[in-house]
């Protein structure tokens, strides 16, 4: 590792570096709705930066931007500083970006491995798709990721929500992503999936790898982020440091729409 | 089998047989219905139904449906329905046929019975076809217009451009060798069939040998030797004796007499030879394999059976659904024109009705051959035997002399039947759907 990259991402703030990623001025509208109205966030290598906010505030939208799903009607999308031009789930992905949906995007008649290689297939010479090369992968990540996993051979609509999730999570993890977003990962899951999940959200973060967590708990967003986000009927209400902040602060942050200092106000 | 607590795979709950054999119990069952059905009407029939001669004519009627039913698989599984499959069959045939009797010969002065002249008119026919099946592919993916709406406009456009283009005449007698193509013309004799039955034996069983081979050398569970030598066994059987029905269908003495005529020899006395093989079949058989290469083993499968699983899924997978729309409805208008090279060569002329109904025997194959409409499940060889359920079932009733209107009752009762069956089965084991 070089000295730049074993900085912490308070350190790279701190230097003024050039985020991981940063979505500037960012605006999505479904026919006359502003379901986000100008907001700029951004991220930095081995950041955990939480998004929150009520339902329908916008989160899933804003990141839907960035993973191609949706199209933004103005604003920037920059990558290691440089302007992005993504406009497909194609695109995001060869900017390293993986994305883990609220509404898991599996394909319920396919079986683990072939969810985890989708449109990305591994091939034999002759251009087949190698099912066995990518069960042995699948075996091999699930093994790390949840050693409980033991349905390799079934469609994905006979695992639970857990091991759904967990299918959704080595898809992201598999393929080197740089930039990880993960709207609501733990919805569907029992607490002891959850700090499984809290486990990876820090190794991944050690791996510099930057994260945006989409997550409705304040005390998991307290406990895993660094910084958090809170937007409020589309808009951006503010960025703070979670060091700098209380649940309470959050909390009100979400429902009144204020940033600390002017909720005392 | 029962101490399994010190392997490092977890514990099977108790399998039966069939489990073992890992047999596709859907298959197994609707072989087991057709097996009866075939009993069934050999008895009404005094053995006519399962006589070599009947089997032989009852694969020969199947081939064009299956053809495309196999294309249809891909289109249902994708969530699309295709109404038009009977039309473009009828449209590229009535091209074919045009391009063999008239264009070719007398404009382009080949004369008749080029050897040509098959080559061409073939290649133009499936250019035709798949261009037909891209078009409407490219207007329901690009353009959002619902399959159901754009094949249904399709099956009155299509057939009535042949009907147009021929201006509703019969179109013959077709090219020499393009006759060859559709069936009791254009038969591979006893030798030939042996070889390619052989060889299919061979093929199957490398492959089957080759992916169990695969996952023992990347540790994963096998089913026990014992269980794969019997389906192996199963599947030589199969095709051997298939091949040996085949073989088993004497050419008629006269018409025998006739072929050694032409070619100024003598007969010898007593001489039996076998049709064996249709070329036609062979046509089916090279379709059905390809075709479950394309669904198991390559992208555009893999793809075609996640956007049927999920479309949203597939796409945020950056699958690129539209273009798969229209590679399927290319593929199905390909199947299509192939299926009418058959059909036409088959009734030796080009009709204007050739493929009438053919949509509704098409999707019922697939559907009886345990193709969801929901999207996302489909097998090729299911639906080739739906074709052969339905085939079987009409020239049997046929045979027995039921009356028409009522042979249309009960297809018609099966195909809902089956679909029942299917859903019951499917609640059984548990799936959502
Ligand atoms: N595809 C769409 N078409 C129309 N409106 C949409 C669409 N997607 C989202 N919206 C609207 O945009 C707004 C923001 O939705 P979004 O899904 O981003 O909310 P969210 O913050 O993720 O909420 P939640 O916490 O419930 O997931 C909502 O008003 C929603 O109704
Ligand atoms: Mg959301």
């Amino acid at each position: 590792m070089t000295a730049s990259e074993s900085k912490s991402a308070k350190q790279r703030r701190a230097d003024g570096d050039t985020p991981l990623v940063e979505l500037e001025d960012i605006c999505v509208s479904f026919g006359g709705i502003h379901a986000v109205d100008h907001v700029s966030v951004d991220l930095h290598p081995g950041e955990v930066v939480g998004l929150l906010g009520h339902n329908g505030a916008g989160k899933s939208t804003l990141i839907k931007v960035l993973s191609g799903a949706y199209q933004m009607d103005s604003g920037e999308i920059r990558i290691n500083g440089d302007k992005a031009e993504i406009t497909n789930p194609r695109d995001a992905r060869t900017y390293n970006v993986e994305t883990i949906y609220q509404t898991l995007a599996l394909a319920d008649n396919l079986d683990a491995a072939s969810n985890l290689f989708l449109g990305r297939e591994l091939t034999t010479k002759v251009g087949l798709v190698d099912d066995a090369a990518m069960e042995a992968e699948c075996r091999r990540i699930m093994g790390g990721l949840n050693p409980n996993f033991r349905k390799f051979s079934e469609p994905v609509s006979a695992l639970s929500g857990g091991q759904r999730q967990s299918v959704a999570i080595a898809r992201a993890v598999y393929f080197n992503a740089k930039i990880l977003i993960m709207d609501e990962p733990t919805a569907a899951l029992g607490p002891q999936e959850t700090q499984m999940v809290a486990e990876l959200i820090q190794k991944l973060k050690a791996q510099g790898i930057g994260i945006f967590l989409i997550d409705h708990d304040v005390h998991a967003v307290m406990e895993l982020c660094d910084r958090a986000s809170v937007m409020k009927n589309g808009q951006l209400v503010g960025t703070v440091h979670i060091d700098e902040v209380t649940d309470d602060d959050l909390l009100s942050m979400i429902i009144l729409g204020k940033m600390p200092g002017q909720a005392a106000a | 089998m029962t101490e399994t607590t010190s392997q490092p795979i977890p514990s099977q709950p108790k399998r039966n047989l069939f489990q073992q054999l890992d047999l596709d119990v859907r298959l197994l069952g609707m072989i087991g219905a057709f097996v009866i059905l075939c009993i069934g009407f050999n008895i009404l029939t005094d053995g006519r139904f399962l006589s070599p001669r009947n089997l032989f004519n009852l694969t020969i009627q199947t081939v064009s449906v299956a053809i495309m039913a196999t294309g249809m698989v891909f289109v249902i599984v994708m969530r699309h329905i295709d109404l038009s499959v009977g039309g473009v069959l009828a449209v590229t045939s009535a091209v074919m046929a045009l391009v063999q009797t008239k264009f070719l010969p007398t404009y382009l002065g080949l004369g008749f019975d080029n050897p040509l002249t098959w080559v061409i008119a073939i290649a133009i026919g499936l250019a035709i076809g798949t261009l037909i099946g891209a078009f409407q592919g490219w207007l329901i993916g690009y353009q959002g217009v619902p399959a159901f709406i754009v094949t249904l406009g399709g099956f009155l456009v299509w057939r009535n451009y042949g009907w147009l283009f021929t201006s509703g005449q019969t179109i013959g007698p077709l090219d020499k060798n393009f006759l060859v193509l559709g069936g009791v013309s254009g038969t591979m004799g006893e030798a030939v069939s042996w070889t390619i039955g052989v060889i299919a034996v061979a093929v199957s069983l490398w492959a089957m040998i080759s992916s169990r081979r695969g996952r023992i050398q990347h540790g994963f569970p096998a089913k026990p030797a014992w269980a794969e030598g019997t389906v192996m066994g199963i599947v030589a059987c199969s095709i051997l004796g298939f091949v040996w029905i085949l073989n088993s269908y004497d050419i008629p003495t006269r018409k025998l007499q006739r072929m050694f005529e032409a070619k100024g020899e003598v007969m010898p006395d007593g001489l039996e030879v076998g049709y064996g093989l249709p070329i036609s079949v062979l046509i089916l058989i090279v379709t059905a394999i390809v075709m479950t290469i394309v669904a198991r083993r390559t992208r555009l499968g893999r793809y075609i059976f996640a956007t049927g699983g999920n479309p949203d899924a597939a796409e945020l997978s950056g699958i690129n659904i539209r273009f798969l729309t229209v590679k399927v409805f290319a593929i199905m208008g390909f199947l299509c024109a192939l299926s009418a090279v058959v059909a036409s060569a088959r009734l030796q002329n080009h009709t204007n009705d050739i493929g009438t109904l053919d949509e509704l025997r098409v999707i019922a194959a697939a559907v009886i051959g345990g193709t969801a409409l929901a999207g996302g499940a489909g097998t090729i060889y299911g639906a080739i035997l739906g074709a052969l359920v339905m085939q079987s079932l009409q020239s049997g009733m046929a045979m027995v002399g039921v009356d028409a209107p009522l042979q249309n009752i009960v297809v018609g009762s099966v195909l809902v039947l089956a679909v029942w069956l299917d859903i019951q089965y499917r609640k059984r084991m548990g799936a959502k759907i």
